[in-house]
């Protein structure tokens, strides 16, 4: 088996984001918008900004990761590439992973690149914490767009799958929100939160592509 | 190179079609006749292994090409970049621009395809036949969209095909323009 044709989905997923043009953007605009809010609805007191910060963040990495997983796999379809994809003599869990990544690359790394400047106006302290922060939100993003993925590819074929997404892969959030708030928050006992948190993300990545691929050959049948 | 045994799928709690056999042999090609869902693209794609038949099973000799209904372009992509993209990814050294040249696309060849007409998007994935030699082609309505002199490239390309001992099996609407060695009706 060569690799060329899952380099070449990563390829085109990459291509498909950037000509989007504000596809990729609007995740960031998401992530930053919810965050944004906070203080304006629970008041600006620092102490408890400091307290919420990390747990608000986890949420909004969690709601803006699905912000545009829905075309991911849905234009494959409507476009005829899925066929061709599914034909192209490598593992379909492969190609899906692929693209997925390619995805996590142009929408979720730039949440985990802006992490510490939300986590700045929740009062953070600036030092070396808002690093392996930004750490955390990329690990446990990788592991929210890929099970994503595996809810993106079961609604392919449904119009306006948003919400059936939502529903599918919100419950599979969960381990890695607790163990990535955990992380974060850096409270007594939770140092072994970090592990745990790569633990999760580790597992979403064993497994999400192998549900993806049944769900694509679902999808296409 | 490709055969078919007792093939029968159901859509829903329908029978769609049943007892269906094909054999295709080098040089052949196979027509696919029938009404508006009498059910060759679904025929078409369980022999290209895309959908599951419910019963009987097929048996794939050689590497196929599948040019369906929908392109599989992205709006993004320009005929170029499309040709490049599979080229690589199947790992074919065809020469891109000749093949451009031959389907008539040097002009559009750098235009997006959202910019292109149907017809131009069809000569885009109908070149994918060109970037790979594979013994067998699965055509679904490949003249869909295509003036007159788009159909006599792909009708020669057919027949330059079926020459050098290639399989065709194509579902095709009104007049095929070349020799079907079967006609099958579903």
């Amino acid at each position: 088996m060569s690799p060329a044709p899952i380099l070449s989905a990563f390829r085109q997923a990459l291509g498909e984001a950037w000509a989007g043009g504000a596809g990729a953007l609007l995740p960031l605009g998401f992530f930053a918008g919810a965050a944004v809010l906070v203080p304006l609805g629970i008041g600006t007191e620092p102490g408890m900004l400091r307290a919420v910060g990390p747990g608000i963040l986890w949420v909004a990495l969690a709601l803006s990761s699905l912000v545009t997983l829905e075309r991911i796999f849905q234009a494959d379809v409507e476009d005829g590439a899925l066929d061709l994809w599914l034909q192209a003599g490598a593992p379909v869990s492969a190609i899906a992973a692929a693209k997925t990544f390619a995805h996590w690359l142009t929408a979720g790394l730039p949440l985990a690149l802006m992490s510490p400047v939300l986590a700045l106006m929740f009062q953070a302290d600036a030092d070396v914490n808002l690093l392996s922060g930004a750490l955390a939100y990329g690990l446990g993003g990788l592991a929210f767009f890929f099970w994503g993925g595996v809810g993106a590819a079961l609604s392919a074929t449904v119009r306006r799958g948003g919400l059936l997404i939502a529903l599918i892969a919100l419950p599979l959030y969960v381990p890695t929100a607790i163990f990535g708030s955990m992380a974060v928050s850096g409270a007594a006992g939770t140092t072994a939160a970090p592990l745990l948190l790569a633990a999760s993300t580790l597992f979403a990545l064993a497994v999400a592509p192998f549900a993806m691929a049944a769900a694509l050959r679902l999808a296409a049948d | 190179m490709l055969s078919a045994e007792n093939l029968g799928i159901l859509r829903g709690e329908r029978v769609l079609f049943e007892g269906v056999s094909l054999e295709v042999r080098r040089g052949d090609a196979v027509l696919l006749r029938g009404a508006n869902g009498a059910g060759k693209t679904t025929l078409l794609r369980i022999l290209a292994g895309l959908t599951r038949t419910d019963s009987g099973h097929v048996t794939r000799g050689a590497a196929h090409h599948w040019i369906g209904h929908r392109e599989g372009l992205k709006p993004h992509e320009t005929p170029r970049a499309h040709l490049a993209l599979w080229a690589k990814a199947w790992g074919a050294e065809a020469d891109t621009n000749t093949i451009l040249g031959d389907m008539g696309l040097s002009r559009p060849a750098d235009v997006a395809a959202r910019y292109l007409s149907a017809g131009q998007r069809r000569r885009t994935a109908l070149a994918r036949l060109m970037l790979d030699i594979r013994p067998v082609w699965l055509l679904d309505e490949p003249f869909t969209a295509l003036d007159a002199e788009g159909r006599e490239r792909v009708l020669a390309m057919v027949h330059k095909h079926r020459q050098n001992g290639g399989a065709v099996v194509a579902a095709v609407h009104g007049d095929s323009g070349f020799v079907a060695s079967q006609e099958m009706v579903l």
